[in-house]
């Protein structure tokens, strides 16, 4: 299955995520990280197609990454 | 070896060049144009780099850029074009990027007139822009020195990484003598901090932010250290005729050459007069101003200004000894005849002040 | 075997941690929701998948863009506030293969420095620029910019922005539009999913464009600051979807398929000259060989003086240059400036056998006077027993001095029968050495080719000097 590994505390809770995510896999956690912020959660994987926009709206270089599920080695 | 009768304009370009400048980013003004288009010439023949920029704020902004990527690089300018710089200047100074600046100096303020003045000593010497920072300041006197210290400047520039200025004025540069075009050509050397663009210098940065207080002390520390050196390293000037002084003047630019020539005619009177040519103004010969005043021998400042160099003077002098301002300002100079009147009243009245 | 690998995740053009405030950090400093980081963004991967991190100096700003250099594992230079196009001129005439990024935002690009990206265009810089609209000064806490749409209040506008008061937004990519050598100008935008890939596409294309050199590249990104718009990061963002965007229209606006390396320039890029062929190019043709027999009787200050077109300047040109193939000291100091466009002309020549003092000749002992005015000018300041050469042909009037010797030659009508109509100033110069002893006549004739402009006249200007000394003689004055 996709996979969106979301870092809490890189999160500033912009929620752009969550509002370009077309399938509506991520959502506010309700929960603050240590910078008072909060942060958003992956809870869909089976929805999830990694199509990327939640990373490449993302203005944090680091916070979201995507990961897909596919033929390894 | 031979000699080329040429303008001190052009001879600041062939010191250039045989510095080892590979770029020059020019906007005409008057009296500097002719500097520009002396290099527009001998860079572009000589596969170098000349560009007319858009204003002289995007010269020194460009002198940036090529001195970041670790270019020697030059321009030229008189006051009005030295100002819209000092910004750009003052930048150059906190990411200590080495860069040769010509400023041939007109009469001000404002748009002022196009003879000759001293009146840009402040803005040069002491900085120009915002920000604590000094630039090493050459002062030539000659189409020769033209030509020789604008090719040293490139190695001081790179040494200590600052701005070095050649503070000269309209008529060196308009002047004509024999110059020799003399030493080998210099390199600038590939910089271990320069951004050039590749995987070795990948990791610097030229920057001139210290977010934290303590963080821009700690710079601002350490450039004043640089400028600290300078003055030990640097310093430079020429005594004329100073063994016996009764009076010295103490002068630079065109303004020493004619004293150069009143110490001749006052010595013909009888009166044993001297001259102090500083060849750098930052750093200020200040020892050998401090030497003549203790020693009790009347210093005669004589500067195209409100007395801008002669307040540095006065400074070193520390109330030792009289410092006589022969000051001139609009474009004109004084004549020798004129000096050497001054001299004979002053020394009179010095003379018949101790006594008394 | 079925597993996960990572299909979007951080750029290798960011540094692992920044070290912004002295610690390893790894969020940046932007605001929730700024629309710097997800370009930023855009921009990293583009170096990525163009393999040019090594090669990429990129330009942070003055704004909110200012640290840029602290996530940015590629070159770095920090500009000051609007030059970034006038610093990556600088750069990229230094270092030709570095693909310089001037990254600006609106205060930068459209407001302080519009003088520098506008001549940066216009010169079509190989360089790529990324110009981040986001209608406000974000940095300094959310002022009025070129591009604040009208009515929009900001700091500066309490009132909001007035078409009177404050101007028209700014439109940049219109702008560049307008100027022929860009060769990729695209404006877009980050509001939407749709948008953030076309400008993907577009941050990509104008970086590829300087690999391949091609020219300057302009990228307008419209982006969104919440804080000083006062929004949340996705109501801003629906905004800019449905509002900025009528301001400013979404487009490529130019792409030209034409690479700067196939159009013809004006002029070849000419040679680097080593440094043997440098000096050569630098002394030049006019080294002149130092052979003075006899001393010189008195220092010569000579002042010669006319109208502009006389040939003032170069008749003193003429006599510096044989006093120094005498290896005597000279100077040669003209009067320049507006005076010399059509008014008088006059120059100060010295000869010496010592340094030159002060090249100024406020008292001279020889006057070369070529029109009238000249005369009255100068005639009190020549010294007592001065050598003074008047242009007969054109001074009508006597010179008054009784304690100065005078020398009245028709310099103009003598160089006109040589066939010569500018000369006048050649038979003064030869008048003048020949009467002084100053400079023998085979170093001035020696001299008068180093000197000439118009080579074709050389054997006119000869027979003239062998004509002005017959003259002389025939007249007793020699």
């Amino acid at each position: 299955m996709n996979h969106v590994r979301v870092r809490d505390d890189e999160c500033k809770g912009c929620a752009v995520c969550v509002s370009v995510c077309p399938k509506g896999c991520l959502a506010m956690s309700g929960k603050l990280n240590t910078m008072g912020y909060e942060y958003v959660h992956f809870f869909h994987e089976e929805a999830c197609t990694a199509c990327g926009l939640c990373f490449l709206s993302c203005p944090e270089p680091s916070a979201l990454t995507v990961l897909a599920e596919q033929e390894v080695e | 070896m031979g000699k080329r009768l040429m303008k001190g304009n052009e001879a600041a370009v062939h010191g250039a060049l045989m510095g080892g400048c590979t770029h020059f980013f020019g906007y005409p003004i008057t009296p500097a144009s002719e500097i520009s288009q002396a290099a527009a010439y001998y860079f572009t023949a000589a596969g170098r780099t000349f560009l007319q920029a858009e204003s002289e704020v995007s010269v020194i902004n460009m002198l940036y850029g090529a001195a970041s990527a670790g270019a020697r690089v030059m321009t030229a300018s008189s006051g009005p074009g030295i100002a819209l710089m000092g910004e750009g200047l003052s930048y150059l100074a906190g990411a200590k990027l080495p860069s040769v600046v010509i400023d041939m100096q007109r009469a001000g303020p404002g748009l002022g007139n196009i003879w000759p003045e001293q009146s840009d000593y402040n803005m040069v010497v002491k900085g120009g822009g915002h920000g604590n920072y000094s630039n090493i300041t050459l002062t030539p006197a000659s189409a020769q020195e033209m030509f020789d210290f604008t090719r040293k400047a490139f190695e001081l520039a790179d040494r200590y990484r600052m701005t070095v200025f050649i503070l000269s004025d309209a008529y060196i540069g308009q002047m004509m003598e024999p110059v020799e075009i003399s030493g080998p050509v210099l390199h600038g050397q590939r910089k271990d901090w320069a951004v050039y663009g590749d995987s070795q210098s990948r990791k610097n940065l030229i920057s001139s932010i210290y977010m934290s207080p303590a963080l821009q002390r700690k710079h601002n520390e350490e450039l004043q250290q640089t400028y600290r050196q300078v003055e030990q390293e640097v310093v430079d000037y020429e005594l004329y005729m100073a063994d016996d002084a009764e009076i010295v003047f103490v002068a630079y630019g065109i303004v020493a050459r004619i004293c150069h020539s009143a110490v001749h005619a006052l010595r013909e009177q009888g009166i044993r007069a001297s001259l102090l040519r500083p060849k750098t103004v930052f750093p200020f010969p200040k020892n050998v101003v401090e030497d003549f005043a203790k020693r009790g021998i009347p210093l005669a400042v004589v500067e195209l200004s409100s007395g801008q160099m002669a307040d540095d003077v006065s400074l070193a002098a520390n109330g030792n000894v009289e410092v006589l301002r022969y000051l001139t300002m609009g474009g004109e100079t004084p004549t020798v005849a004129e000096l050497v009147s001054s001299v004979r009243r002053d020394l009179a009245t010095l003379g018949s002040r101790r006594s008394s | 075997m079925i597993g996960q690998v990572q299909k979007f995740g951080k750029s290798d053009s960011f540094y692992d941690t920044y070290e912004r405030k002295g610690e390893g950090e790894q969020s940046t400093h932007y605001c929730p929701g700024c629309g710097h980081g997800t370009i930023q963004k855009l921009i990293a991967q583009a170096i990525d998948d163009l393999k040019i991190q090594d090669r990429t100096i990129f330009l942070s700003p003055v704004g909110c863009s200012v640290f840029a250099y602290y996530y940015y594992d590629t070159g770095n230079i920090q500009c000051s506030h609007g030059r970034a196009p006038a610093v990556a001129t600088g750069v990229k005439r230094t270092v030709k293969d570095a693909i310089v990024i001037s990254y600006q935002g609106d205060g930068d690009l459209a407001g302080i420095g519009m003088t520098e990206i506008v001549h940066a265009a216009n010169r079509g810089e190989p360089i790529t620029v990324f110009f981040i609209n986001n209608a406000i000064y974000g940095m300094t806490g959310g002022q009025m910019a070129p591009t604040t749409p009208l009515g929009r209040k900001t700091l500066t506008t309490p009132f909001g922005r007035d078409r009177d008061r404050d101007g028209m937004p700014m439109g940049m990519a219109e702008l560049m539009q307008a100027i022929a050598a860009p060769v990729f100008i695209e404006r877009c935008s980050v509001a939407t999913p749709k948008e953030l890939l076309k400008t993907r596409k577009a941050v990509h294309k104008a970086l590829q464009n300087q690999i391949d050199n091609k020219g300057f590249s302009f990228v307008e990104i419209l982006s969104p600051c919440p804080t000083n718009w006062g929004m949340s990061p996705v109501d801003a963002r629906t905004w800019m979807d449905q509002q900025m965007t009528l301001l400013y229209p979404l487009g490529n606006f130019r792409d030209s398929v034409t690479k700067q390396d196939d159009r013809p320039g004006d002029q070849e890029e000419p040679l680097w000259l080593d440094d043997e062929a440098l000096v050569d190019l630098l002394k030049g043709a006019s080294d002149v060989p130092v052979m003075r027999m006899e001393p010189l009787s008195e220092t010569q200050r000579v002042k010669i003086a006319g109208f502009g077109g006389q040939g003032v300047l170069s008749a003193g040109e003429l006599v510096a240059t044989c006093g120094m193939s005498e290896g005597l000291a000279v100077s040669w100091l003209p009067s320049y400036g507006p005076e010399m466009r059509g008014g008088s002309a006059n120059v100060s020549v010295t000869l010496s056998m010592e340094d030159v003092g002060s090249p100024l000749v406020d008292h001279p002992n020889v006057l070369l006077v070529m029109n009238g005015p000249s005369l009255d000018h100068f005639e009190d300041q020549v010294v007592e027993n001065a050598l003074v050469f008047v242009n007969s042909s054109i001074v009508t009037r006597k010179v008054r001095r009784t304690d100065v010797r005078t020398i009245y030659i028709p310099a103009t009508d003598l160089a006109q029968e040589a066939g010569l109509v500018s000369a006048a100033n050649v038979v003064m110069v030869t008048a003048y050495l020949l009467l002084s002893k100053a400079i023998p006549l085979d170093t001035l004739k020696r001299c008068i080719p180093l000197v000439l402009r118009k080579k074709a006249f050389l054997e006119k200007n000869l027979s003239l000097v062998e004509r002005t000394m017959v003259y002389l003689q025939e007249n007793g004055m020699v």
